[in-house]
């Protein structure tokens, strides 16, 4: 990984100056750390999320009791609650993100490969889309159709596509230029072969850029359709879900509040720090500028 | 510009069939119905509303009538307001929702653009650092997180505000749900202003705007101030939708009379005909001010104007 300057690779390139970037570094590392305690946390807790400790009912953080963070109005303990919160909305920030990647790549990827009129349509659909207020039609699936876990990684998935098509059907235009397309071609290499081993594996660093933006955009609608009451139910629970809780008896328990928006705040702040590092690291007109 | 003007408009005529199209098929294929009440009703009774509402013939005859009945405005009775149709509620709730929006977004434009263009002029000084940590905050924290640290801090603690209502309208009950919904298009804005600032004070003209010697003020206001606004324009899009969005999260935690609030009322009871009249008026609300945000772009940017005469 010490190969520099003339010799870098361009992914090589990209890591190096990502390194250099202070605030992305310490976002990732807080986001790992947060990964791994949502992950293992709970289990190393003495208290568990659905155990009501009716000694300790709505009771304040306190290290005496064992409560960190203290206990919701059930007797719940809120430190094991925000981390399985924590696991919840970063499993659907994560899922619902490669559903997102899922369509768009492929649907991007189809409209630039195959261009002229195909294009033409696919992407003015994409224009129509985009103007939809599609928060409205998540709230009307979730209403209609049960609050189920599934539907919604699905359809926050399935509204959150359009970004990453424009973007990789952009890409798509300029690679099957490339002359190793053509090469393919030449050699009797069919179309979906062509898209799936020589367009779409050089797409993917522009796609990571965007699945680092996209999951704090999933875990925000999912947190927000919680909050109104429409997203993950009881006794699941996700961050937006706990801060809804929380904002109900926060007038005399505000630690209720406190804990979980730190969280959600703090994964979110974290990603989009990320994204940023991310998209400066790969800009190439940066590049440029360093060079000349 | 008037053909621009024409082509845009027609343009937008797809989007909207399709989202009274879509609302329409997921409340028809949705189950359950606002007749379904814990205790059955009596059959004639049911057949009664069904046929009242033209429940009882196809999806797509259903469809045809809602149609013709949106092209003369009238988005038909609410199903759980008994007394009102849903053109009233819509009447009565978007004036608050948009007294609300309207003083958000001027406070954004207003705090957002200066903030931006001082970070700018002041490059990696400690006030361009603070206005850069205090805007990606912003961004970071979602409205119905702030809403409730408001409230706390405002509302309980300092008693400054009150927590929620909306009194007619009074100023004391406003200024909470304008802030909130204005912080994250500040922090937007702000970064926006501040990136494009940086951008044209670069550029040759103000250079020698500066080498004429040009009172600083002067320059920012007069030369810098134009090209820095068009990528705020061209935000101010996405920037409506974002407010139309949290209003519904802010008129839920403030319990303001608004018509986010009544989507969300709605839409848990499944008030079909609320919910889609609501869900198509701000779809058009959206397509609309988006149309007038490109002709104001046009209009401030000399190169579209010139390309479309050449055209």
């Amino acid at each position: 990984m010490n190969s520099q300057g003339l010799f870098a690779s361009p992914r090589q390139q990209v890591w190096e100056r990502l390194k250099g970037n202070r605030a992305a570094m310490i976002a990732v590392a807080i986001i790992l750390f947060l990964v791994v305690s949502a992950i293992i946390g709970p289990w190393l807790s003495p208290f568990s999320a659905e155990v009501i400790d009716y000694e300790a009912i709505a009771s304040e953080p306190s290290f005496t009791s064992g409560h960190v963070f203290g206990t919701d109005s059930l007797g719940r303990d809120i430190f094991v609650r925000t981390l399985e919160g924590s696991r919840i909305s970063l499993a659907i920030g994560l899922v619902a993100t490669l559903v997102s990647l899922l369509i768009g790549v492929n649907y991007g990827a189809i409209a630039g490969y195959f261009g002229g009129r195909i294009d033409a349509v696919m992407m003015r659909i994409v224009d129509i889309l985009y103007a939809m207020p599609f928060m409205f039609f998540v709230i009307l699936l979730m209403v209609f159709f049960g609050r189920n876990i599934f539907l919604i990684f699905i359809a926050i998935g399935a509204i959150n596509w359009l970004d990453i098509a424009r973007i990789v059907r952009g890409q798509t235009l300029a690679i099957k230029q490339q002359a190793y397309v053509e090469a393919a071609r030449i050699y009797g290499a069919g179309h979906w072969k062509i898209i799936r081993k020589h367009i779409v594996p050089n797409l993917l660093g522009i796609v990571v850029v965007y699945i680092t933006l996209t999951i704090p955009q999933v875990i925000l609608v999912e947190s927000f359709l919680s909050f109104l009451g429409l997203g993950i139910q009881e006794p699941m629970t996700s961050l937006g879900a706990l801060v809804s809780e929380g904002a109900n008896e926060m007038e005399t328990h505000s630690w209720m509040l406190i804990f979980p928006a730190i969280f959600l705040a703090v994964i979110l702040f974290c990603f989009n720090f990320i994204g940023d590092g991310l998209r400066d690291a790969l800009d190439t007109k940066q590049t440029e500028k360093q060079a000349s | 510009m008037l053909d621009y003007f024409i082509r845009r408009l027609l343009g937008a005529i797809p989007t909207i069939f399709i989202i009274i199209f879509i609302s329409f098929f997921l409340i028809r294929l949705a189950p359950g119905g606002p007749f379904d009440f814990d205790r059955s009703l009596a059959p004639e009774i049911q057949a009664n509303l069904n046929a009242k509402y033209h429940l009882d013939e196809p999806v797509y005859v259903q469809f045809g009538y809602y149609l013709k009945d949106i092209v003369r405005g009238d988005f038909g009775p609410s199903f759980q307001y008994k007394n009102y149709t849903v053109t009233e509620l819509i009447v009565q709730g978007f004036p608050v929702s948009m007294q609300l929006g309207l003083s958000a977004i001027i406070l954004a434009l207003l705090l957002g653009c200066s903030a931006g263009i001082f970070a700018a002029y002041k490059q990696n000084s400690r006030f361009d650092y603070l206005v850069m940590a205090i805007s990606m905050t912003g961004i970071s924290i979602p409205n119905f997180v702030m809403a409730p640290l408001l409230i706390l801090l405002f509302a309980i603690a300092l008693s400054i505000f009150p927590a929620g209502g909306w009194n007619d309208g009074a100023f004391q009950n406003q200024v909470l749900p304008i802030i909130t919904l204005a912080l994250p298009q500040i922090a937007y804005i702000a970064r926006i202003t501040r990136g494009s600032m940086i951008e044209v004070l670069r550029t040759s003209y103000i250079r020698t705007a500066f080498s004429k010697g040009l009172p600083t003020v002067y320059i920012l206001t007069r030369h810098a101030l134009k090209p820095t606004l068009l990528p705020v324009i061209s935000y101010l899009g996405p920037a409506i939708a974002g407010l139309i969005t949290g209003s519904v999260v802010v008129e839920q935690i403030y319990g303001i009379p608004g018509l986010g609030r009544y989507f969300v009322q709605g839409a848990l009871n499944r008030d079909y005909t609320l919910v889609m009249g609501v869900a198509v008026f701000y779809g058009m609300l959206i397509i609309v001010l988006n149309l007038l945000v490109d002709i104001l772009y046009g209009w401030l940017d000399p190169q579209i104007r010139i390309r479309s005469k050449q055209a």
